[in-house]
């Protein structure tokens, strides 16, 4: 579904991701680890078009989508969602998410329709009417996810979408990627809090310093030295 | 994108209906030139609003396509002796074709930079006007013979200000006006909707540029005279409009309509009242307003409903 073949990107001399190579499956949830700084937001901006990388390719469906801009990447079938939220303030959840739907329809009716459907399946219905610099951190993630659906990607980019919220948001959040993935629609997801990553991805692929570390199923990769070597230090591993 | 009272329905018809027919019972010319000035404000407003207010594309050059659009008909008056309401068409047509490579170039770069860009051009394109003698007739202008009486300027300047207002209403509440707005809030996030932001900011700047070359091509037969200094004016023209828009409320249907009466009647009431002080009247006014309505006019609305459920 998704792959990407030595993927490199230098910020000046710095290599933020270093011949990184990954391969997603239809309807997987495919979990990308790191420590912080790891390189793992720069894979996605790669991936979702909004820097170039300096070399290496990405492919979708087989076909390289590398250098496009974010708006064909989209439109393609690769959605987003941003670490920090991007919610358009001054518009209202309802008007954020139809804004989003004009991808795939035309008229006003239809992307009404189609948003509040998104809404619904998102659960995020009863907030439709509010401007969304009223939303609290929580409803402001499940704005970025609902958007990001309402363009009815095939590859959803999820990049922290738990990280801010407390335990009830955070099973709520769990059970809505499970719920997505169950429509169909292939995840990678970038995640901190490894009670999300561990429990709901298929497949983890952990890197550090922007180089592959380990790659496998989410058993293999917690008992692997090298990930517990990166995240608790060389006494542990 | 906003919800209708019963009343705000019919409003426009009845102000456009009241406005129809001042001129039957008030021939006072210098009474009928204020409302012409306020309609041609109305425009410019509105074509500025587009990129400014929704699309937030803060242009300091606008007096370029008013410019441009003026000098299409008066050059071809010059020119050719042909009739300047030629301009009505050419002016607009222009305004779009200038408006193609600056939108190109200027939309590489965002916020500050960009207004910075668009005020570089239109500085630019007043200077070829001024220097460009062979062609334009530099400072001296271009003087016609008026065409016809107020009265008719008065419908004409009227209809432009409600096709103004039309256009832009049916953009704005339209998949279009989504996507302006959504640029505004949020360029990146805007793009990763699948929205080309690039193709959507030229989109609004040539409508906008439309409109203002429209209103320059109208200004050129309603005044009889340009020159580069009165229709490329960074001040009189790309300042003013923004002026306009921020007082009345930038984003909003009303605001710039608002924002023209006002600025038209204040600027002349300061003009008689204070001699040459009233620029710097006028300054003070706008700084007040900068301070305690920074939303504009539309704003004390949403402030006074606010204080109600308070």
């Amino acid at each position: 579904m998704l792959e990407v073949k030595s993927l490199t990107k230098y910020f000046g001399g710095l290599a933020a991701v270093r011949d990184l190579s990954f391969k997603v499956e239809k309807g997987q949830i495919f979990g990308l680890i790191g420590p912080n700084g790891a390189g793992k937001t720069t894979v996605f901006n790669m991936i979702n078009g909004f820097y170039p990388p300096s070399s290496g390719k990405v492919f979708f469906k087989g076909e390289p989508i590398t250098g496009l801009k974010p708006n064909v990447v989209c439109k393609k079938g690769i959605a987003r969602t941003f670490q920090v939220v991007k919610p358009l303030s001054r518009m209202t959840v309802l008007e954020n998410v139809m804004a989003s739907a004009f991808c795939r329809v035309n008229s006003i009716e239809a992307a009404r329709e189609e948003a509040m459907k998104t809404l619904d399946f998102c659960g995020l219905t009863h907030r439709k009417d509010y401007l969304a610099k009223s939303l609290t951190i929580g409803d402001r993630k499940r704005l970025e996810i609902t958007r990001a659906m309402a363009t009815r990607p095939d590859v959803l980019l999820l990049d922290e979408t738990a990280a801010g919220l407390n335990p009830t948001e955070l099973d709520q959040a769990i059970a809505l990627i499970r719920k997505i993935r169950d429509q169909g629609v292939t995840i990678l997801i970038v995640e901190h809090i490894m009670k999300v990553i561990m429990s709901i991805s298929d497949r983890i692929h952990a890197i550090n310093y922007g180089q592959t570390i380990a790659e496998g199923t989410p058993q293999e990769v917690a008992n692997n030295k090298a990930v517990i070597e990166a995240y608790l230090g060389e006494a542990y591993a | 994108m906003e919800k209708k009272k019963p009343i705000q329905k019919f409003l426009p018809f009845i102000i456009l209906g009241v406005l129809a027919l001042v001129p039957f019972v008030m021939d006072n010319p210098y009474f009928l030139h204020m409302i012409i000035m306020v309609f041609i404000w109305i425009c410019l407003g509105q074509s500025w609003n587009l990129l400014g207010g929704f699309t937030g594309q803060i242009s300091f050059g606008h007096a370029a396509f008013y410019g441009v659009g003026a000098y299409a008909g008066g050059l071809l008056a010059f020119h050719y002796e042909a009739s300047t309401w030629w301009g009505m068409i050419l002016g607009p047509i222009m305004a779009m074709v200038f408006a193609v490579p600056m939108g190109l170039i200027c939309f590489r770069l965002r916020g500050a930079y960009f207004a910075l860009a668009m005020l570089a051009l239109a500085e630019l394109l007043r200077l070829i006007a001024t220097n460009w003698i062979s062609f334009t007739n530099g400072s001296v202008g271009v003087l016609i013979v008026p065409t016809m009486g107020k009265v008719s300027f008065y419908y004409i300047a009227m209809g432009l200000a409600a096709l103004s207002f039309l256009v832009i209403r049916v953009v704005v509440n339209s998949k279009w006006g989504f996507y302006f707005v959504a640029i505004r809030e949020d360029q990146d996030a805007a793009e990763s909707m699948g929205i080309d932001t690039t193709f959507y900011k030229l989109v609004s700047l040539l409508i906008s540029a439309f409109f203002t070359g429209l209103t320059g091509g109208f200004y050129m037969n309603y005044m009889a005279y340009i020159d580069p200094s009165v229709v490329f004016a960074l001040t009189d023209v790309s300042i003013m409009m923004i002026l306009v828009v921020m007082l009345g409320g930038a984003g909003t249907f009303y605001g710039p309509a608002i924002g023209a009466v006002i600025m038209v009647i204040c600027s002349e009431a300061f003009r008689v009242y204070f001699g040459s002080a009233n620029l710097l009247i006028m300054g003070i006014l706008i700084v007040l307003i900068i301070i305690f309505i920074p939303n504009g006019l539309m704003d004390i609305r949403e402030y006074l409903k606010r204080r109600k459920y308070a």
